[in-house]
């Protein structure tokens, strides 16, 4: 049943990426619990905007939990207090009347604050820039079912594939560590047919790029997991892992040579 | 204006193969020097500006997400259609051509959707070799079902994330290719201007959106693949940022906008609750294939809770008109049919506007366990949602503003009425007639992007002398970047009490109150009235705060909606001016006894373009008048 509630807002109001930035009160007035969050943010916005202030500015987009665009972290979870649920997805009917609800952006080095809510991502671009793809141009495929893949590898392929590369991971970890982002592409194409040739360059290079983006390391904290909205499992950390031993033991440097004519 | 769609002649099933032929080549040492501008990082974006790359070009690739890959391609649930024809089931690119021509309310270009059907099957391939994990069986084979308004199982599918995987497959090669250094990728860009030289386009002007900087980006090609302007309506299952400005801009320039009117209604959305939404969301339409739609036969049960209501005073109101077809009826027709049902008073939920979608029998035959399985993500996020768990209570749906089938006018090389300007995607009036079918739109985008531009643009550019890109110095760049400063000033300036959302908000009731799912001469004229009004109102009363040099998203909303603004107007106009109903497009002054769209196919066999003519004056209509030889006309019967 629909309700209202009266809530205070304690919002992280920074105006760009060279200034600092701090905490600023906002009452959120008759909300309804049929609202979204982002919703509840429309509203304060609104009224914010007749006020002639400056709104809060915060990434969204689908709003259906699939883009991965919106990155705000709630009472010091990333995507508020539901499992499983991207912020875009958390209803109103999740908090209670009275309710003083803080609200901040993802916190990592390698993701800059741009404004208020808004950080700069890119960094996890140039991870699948890196290596996080098969090499496969277009007109080159093959029949599609010229190749069986067992049912369970697809499966666990298409679990690993679901991350949307929102970077709750990195909020979430005390290290701000990418590794279950790089992990889950490492696996989504380290279980397939497909992505076999590339198995091993994929994960050095992707590793390597994380890396260089100054992400931290995992040490098994576990709160990557438990924040993800898609269900991304560590296991996908453990698979990388073995890769990434095992291209660094068999790892050859590339010879350039031949195939001149 | 002329409308040229050099189709080839001769035989559909060779037209293709005879025109990739027929075009001319551009030299493999020449490519680089040529540079391509992809606006949109979608489907078609996404592949198209990845495939360039590939073939040696130069390109540079436009969003105004934070990365391409959270282009709105993502959010397509259900699937992918395909000719493959692996179930054996009867299917071939001619059914698949077929039923498309068909589908649309015979409104689309013959040819081009034969390519499109023909192209089908190696955009699987394409996918699969990528490493897209769609759905398999035991054996290891790819899996299909059957979708929206087929009766063959031609749709592949990866759970209810089709989009997003498909999406991620053209976003990784087009990573590779931002890797490589073959692609330029400006993220959180969004176009405002077309650069055009003695009607030729030659670039584009964008704004930086988390500097404001306004800048030019001059090539020998541009393409829009910057997908719908279903936002129109304001509420509607696209992503809050997708917009119409690019193509808006284009129109202005002189690329004309076709079938403006022709939009879809989704019939599986779930139902609004109050002003403060925001959005539709979307329930996949294979939830058609288990549920069964009822709402109750009397008015005076709508308020019983479902369980209460027996069977026998349930209306399964598509199964008892459509018994072929059922509760697969395509989507046009089923949004009419919960449309009618609503209008009667035999709506459900608190606004009266929903229909039950039913699990209860397929639970039953099948399992809770096996629909957890097929839907169990679909489920859930409508739990999230509704709080109502529908494994025990039906889903509440309504329809949608989901998609248009309108968009800029192009050639059978997807070339815009402005050389140099090519649409692709959902951008472009497309393939899809009046009416576009299930699974049909991730299989446009990817054809577009894959398998037809690498083609047609090489024919344009080997006519274009490499070299002969303008500097930054002409005077065509210089108006496009003034005009795009002074829209910014003219915004800033007007100083008024009203937010963006609020103007937005007003357009979207008279757009869906009067160019919905239901659009008669008076509805329509009455909104060609309003609409300027909220118009003038918008550039009187905006609120604006901030400024244009800095991280602003009220003043990227106000843009669009100024565009919107605009945009409503034009589709109104082609709503009126098309006396018939076809698809997705209904006029109540034109029905059968029992309520279906009545075509005419004497007046209106012809896609409407519509050509700008300057701000105040009316847009000029131009007709590509269609011609049916390989499917003859016929009324769309699903009974």
């Amino acid at each position: 049943m629909e309700k209202h509630l009266n809530l205070t807002l304690q919002v992280w109001r920074q105006k760009d990426g060279k200034s600092e930035g701090s905490f600023v009160d906002y009452p959120a007035k008759h909300i309804s619990t049929e609202m979204s969050f982002l919703e509840m943010l429309d509203v304060v916005n609104e009224d914010l905007i007749r006020k002639g202030e400056d709104p809060i500015a915060f990434d969204h987009d689908c709003r259906e939990g699939i883009c991965g665009t919106c990155s705000m972290v709630i009472n010091g979870r990333p995507h508020g207090p539901k499992e499983r649920t991207t912020t875009c997805q958390l209803h109103m009917r999740s908090f209670s009347d009275g309710d003083t609800i803080t609200i901040e952006p993802w916190r990592a080095k390698p993701f800059p604050v741009l404004k208020d809510l808004i950080v700069d991502r890119g960094a996890f671009d140039r991870i699948i820039a890196a290596g996080g793809f098969i090499s496969a141009p277009t007109g080159c495929g093959q029949d599609a079912n010229a190749l069986p893949v067992p049912k369970q590898n697809a499966d666990l392929a298409m679990d690993a594939a679901a991350c949307i590369g929102c970077g709750a991971c990195v909020a979430a970890c005390p290290n701000a560590s990418a590794m279950l982002f790089v992990s889950a592409k490492v696996s989504h194409l380290a279980l397939l047919p497909q992505g076999q040739p590339e198995r091993y360059s994929r994960v050095r290079d992707m590793v390597a790029q994380m890396d260089s983006e100054e992400f931290g390391t995992c040490t098994n904290h576990g709160e990557c997991e438990a924040a993800c909205p898609k269900g991304i499992t560590m296991e996908n950390i453990a698979r990388m892992n073995r890769d990434f031993i095992k291209s660094s033991l068999t790892f050859r440097p590339e010879i350039a040579s031949g195939g001149a004519g | 204006m002329e409308l040229n769609a050099r189709t080839p002649e001769g035989p559909i099933e060779k037209s293709w193969d005879k025109h990739r032929f027929d075009l001319k080549l551009v030299n493999p040492a020449n490519k680089r020097k040529y540079k391509i501008l992809v606006v949109g990082s979608g489907l078609a974006g996404g592949a198209a500006a990845a495939s360039l790359a590939e073939l040696g070009y130069e390109v540079e690739c436009f969003a105004y997400q934070d990365s391409p890959r959270r282009a709105h391609s993502i959010a397509a649930q259900g699937g992918i259609n395909a000719a493959k024809n692996y179930h054996n089931d009867g299917d071939s690119i001619f059914r698949l051509f077929y039923d498309t021509v068909k589908g649309g309310d015979f409104r689309a270009r013959e040819a081009n959707v034969y390519r499109l059907a023909q192209v089908s099957v190696n955009i699987i391939d394409q996918c699969v070799s990528q490493g897209v994990p769609f759905a398999r069986e035991y054996g290891g084979l790819l899996d299909n079902r059957s979708f929206g308004g087929a009766q063959v199982s031609r749709t592949f599918y990866a759970r209810g994330q089709t989009g997003q995987q498909l999406l991620l497959g053209a976003y990784q090669a087009l990573e590779r290719q931002i890797g490589l250094g073959k692609v330029k990728m400006h993220s959180r860009h969004e176009m405002q201007e077309l650069i055009v030289v003695d009607g030729v386009a030659k670039g584009i002007v964008t704004r930086d959106m988390v500097t404001g900087e306004i800048r030019s980006h001059l090539a020998d090609a541009v393409c829009l693949a910057t997908g719908g302007y279903g936002n129109t309506m304001y509420l509607a299952t696209y992503a809050k940022g997708c917009n119409g400005t690019a193509i808006w801009r284009a129109y202005k320039k002189g690329a004309a906008f076709a079938n403006p009117c022709f939009t879809q209604i989704h019939p599986t959305c779930i139902p609004v609750t109050g002003d403060h939404q925001s959005k539709l969301t979307l329930m996949s339409e294979s939830l058609r294939n288990d549920g069964r739609i009822w709402v109750p036969k009397r008015k005076e049960d709508c308020g019983k809770p479902p369980s209460q209501i027996p069977e026998e005073d349930r209306d399964y109101y598509l199964e008892r008109k459509y018994p072929s077809f059922g509760n697969l009826a395509p989507r046009d027709v089923s949004s009419r049919a919960a449309k009618q049902v609503c209008d009667e008073g035999r709506g459900v939920g608190p606004t009266g506007l929903g229909v039950y979608l039913d699990f209860e029998d397929a639970i039953n035959r099948l399992g809770a366990k096996k629909i957890e399985e097929k839907y169990g993500n679909l489920f859930e996020m409508y739990e999230r949602i509704t709080d109502e768990n529908p494994y025990k209570t039906p889903m509440r749906i309504f329809p949608a503003t989901h998609y248009t089938m309108g968009g800029l006018w192009v050639d059978y090389n997807l070339m815009s009425t402005v050389p140099g300007l090519f649409v692709l995607g959902e951008a472009n009036f497309s393939d899809h007639g009046a009416n576009r079918l299930g699974a049909s739109a991730l299989m446009q985008g990817l054809a577009d992007g894959y398998f037809v531009i690498p083609y047609t643009i090489g024919g344009y550019l080997a006519g274009v002398k490499p070299g002969t890109r303008i500097t930054e110095d002409h005077p065509a760049v210089k108006d496009a970047m003034a005009a795009v400063q002074n829209k910014v000033d003219r915004l800033f300036a007007i100083g008024g009490k009203q937010t963006p959302t609020h103007f937005h908000r007003e357009l979207g009731k008279v757009m869906w109150e009067n160019c919905g799912m239901g659009r008669n001469e008076a509805g329509l004229k009455k909104a060609l009235e309003v609409i300027p009004q909220i118009r003038e109102q918008f550039w009187q009363d905006l609120a604006l705060p901030g400024s244009g040099n800095e991280l602003n998203q009220s003043l990227e909303l106000a843009g669009r909606v100024a565009d919107f603004l605009e945009i409503g107007e034009l589709m109104c106009r082609d709503a009126l001016e098309r006396r018939e109903s076809c698809g997705g497009h209904f006029r109540e002054e034109w029905q059968t006894e029992e309520g279906e769209a009545l075509r005419d196919d004497e007046n209106f066999c012809h896609v409407a373009a519509w050509e700008y003519t300057g701000d105040g004056n009316a847009p000029k209509r131009h007709i590509e008048p269609l011609k049916f030889e390989n499917v003859h006309l016929a009324t769309r019967s699903y009974k």
